[in-house]
């Protein structure tokens, strides 16, 4: 019997990997314990091997870890060859071959995209170059920034409470220097939890000692006569002298290079089936092009298969696994990417986590514990059925709201016997901000439908 | 040198391995968990105990000498 497609494959087959990250590192890792014998390409921008960012807006801001240290453990060998410092510049899909900004092109059997996301700049220019002022997100910021933080900045501005904005400040706090955090909506993480925790939020910034500004806009960054950033001027009228500014205002995805190349590419990502393949513009999925990680956009039957974008580390991973064992199976041994959205964030010494899609719930109820405590557990609720969970110092119980979503279990919930607090028992408006009125990106985005989509559009469900 | 990494998403704060490494592992408030990224070779046995003892199987680590990076 002559050898199968898939056989030749994973005999000698050449699988190139763009991307050199979390989702990169973990499908490598899955296609070698699978049995891939061909050779193996890991493509990335940067010039490291594959590193954790979580730790950059925690341990390395507060100077317990070097921003330096943070390369990722492997699984096992994956005996690749790495093609790093250089950013893949564009795609050629009838000729299977990926192009690199150095003029090489490497042909591939196989493509896997994890191209993830970069920080958001501060859209004017000529600001965001003066000294002192910060995005977060590479190895490089985190380091650029421990050691600004280290010299003992008079005072850092952070611009954007989302949940990177919220570390920092933290952090900053931790280490005994002043901050500003100036938040376009009415309070810290609106965007991914809404209002209600939002508030939350905010007392938790006010209580450690931060200046939290809300409802205003960051117009203009100062600079001095040498080019360092000395002031910030608020659309309140306000001036906020500052000598370390973070930019902290979302995330973009890194799609710019497939610009052209006819995928389903664009600013809100590359849209991929649930098995992790990716659209051609002309909605028909491709059979070589696979996508995980940040970049991806993928239907999710648990939230009525609109595409979901997930910022998420666990969803990197998880998306990862499944795209490597997709790429290796025939169709009938393929498996869906069905992975629950899950995050987690820890900042003035609570730790925060969630699952499910809380910016789809437009009600939330309170279940377990109580918010003036910074103990509690939450549940959003989306036309009559669970849809997101929320814990404060609470992360046993997430398994439990976990599989409440998993089950679309009825809202408000029915387990009112769990605990009883004054603040809990009724669910109350989720108060998300109007989606139209972008701030800080949230981390779980609905995008639609649409495989094709190449425009921002935002969706308002509510308000 | 050791490679760890914590998928936080799993951990729950049962700060067995706080107890067992503490200079690689530390409860930050009641659950969080912060930890080096980039233990010392000494620290070896502690966070392979660490790692076996952690109740929802959370921590990955690698010995980075005997990878092929």
């Amino acid at each position: 019997m002559p050898e199968s497609e898939l056989e030749s494959l994973k005999s000698r087959g050449r699988i190139v990997v763009v991307g050199a990250s979390l989702a990169g590192l973990r499908a490598a890792e899955t296609l070698r314990e699978k049995g891939f014998k061909g050779t193996l390409t890991m493509i990335g921008d940067e010039p490291y091997e594959p590193y954790d960012r979580p730790p950059l807006s925690k341990q390395v801001l507060l100077g317990m870890a070097r921003a330096e240290d943070t390369a990722l453990p492997r699984r096992r060998d994956i005996e690749a060859e790495w093609r790093l410092g250089v950013p893949a510049s564009g795609l050629d899909m009838a000729g299977r071959r990926v192009k690199l900004a150095d003029g090489d092109e490497v042909p591939y059997d196989r493509l896997l995209i994890a191209t993830g996301v970069r920080a958001r700049p501060w859209p004017n220019e000529a600001e965001g170059e003066l000294d002192g002022v910060f995005v977060l997100r590479t190895r490089a910021d985190g380091a650029g920034l421990a050691r600004r933080l280290e010299a003992g900045p008079r005072r850092v501005l952070v611009i954007g409470a989302g949940f990177t904005g919220s570390e920092i400040a933290s952090a900053c706090r931790e280490r005994g220097l002043e901050v500003t955090v100036a938040e376009r909506a009415d309070a810290p993480l609106v965007g991914a939890l809404g209002g209600v925790v939002g508030a939350v939020a905010a007392e938790m910034h006010r209580e450690h000692g931060v200046d939290l500004r809300t409802g205003v806009m960051v117009t203009r960054l100062e600079g001095d006569a040498g080019g360092r950033v000395r002031a910030a001027h608020l659309s309140d009228g306000a001036v906020v002298e500052c000598d370390v500014v973070v930019v902290c205002l979302g995330a973009q995805r890194n799609t710019e290079w497939l610009a052209g190349s006819g995928l389903g590419a664009g600013p809100r990502g590359i849209a991929c089936d649930a098995g992790c393949r990716a659209f051609g513009i002309t909605g028909i999925v491709t059979d070589d092009i696979y996508v995980a990680g940040d970049v991806a956009r993928s239907p999710h039957p648990l939230f009525g298969y609109q595409f979901l974008s997930l910022e998420h580390w666990g969803n990197a991973v998880s998306q990862a696994e499944t795209a490597a064992h997709n790429m290796l199976s025939d169709s009938a041994g393929r498996r869906p990417h069905i992975w629950v959205p899950a995050f987690w964030s820890s900042q003035f010494g609570v730790n925060i986590k969630s699952v499910g899609v809380p910016t789809m719930g437009t009600e939330i109820m309170i279940t377990q514990g109580s918010p003036a405590e910074r103990r509690f557990a939450g549940v959003y609720g989306y036309q009559g059925r669970i849809i997101g969970a929320v814990t404060f110092d609470n992360a046993r119980w997430l398994d439990f709201y976990q599989r409440q979503i998993e089950a679309t279990a009825p809202f408000p919930p029915e387990f009112s016997n769990v605990d009883r607090r004054p603040e809990g028992g009724r669910p109350v408006p989720a108060d998300f901000p109007d989606p139209s009125v972008p701030t800080h990106g949230p981390t779980v985005t609905l995008s639609g439908y649409s495989p094709a989509d190449r425009r921002m559009t935002f969706t308002p469900a509510r308000n | 040198m050791l490679r760890l990494v914590v998928d936080l998403n799993r951990c729950q704060g049962y700060a067995q391995c706080a107890f067992l490494a503490p200079d690689v592992f530390a409860m930050h408030g009641d659950e969080g968990l912060l930890y080096d990224p980039q233990a010392e070779a000494a620290q070896r046995e502690r966070v392979a105990q660490a790692a076996a003892a952690c109740p929802v199987q959370a921590i990955l680590v690698e010995d980075a000498e005997a990878s092929d990076a």
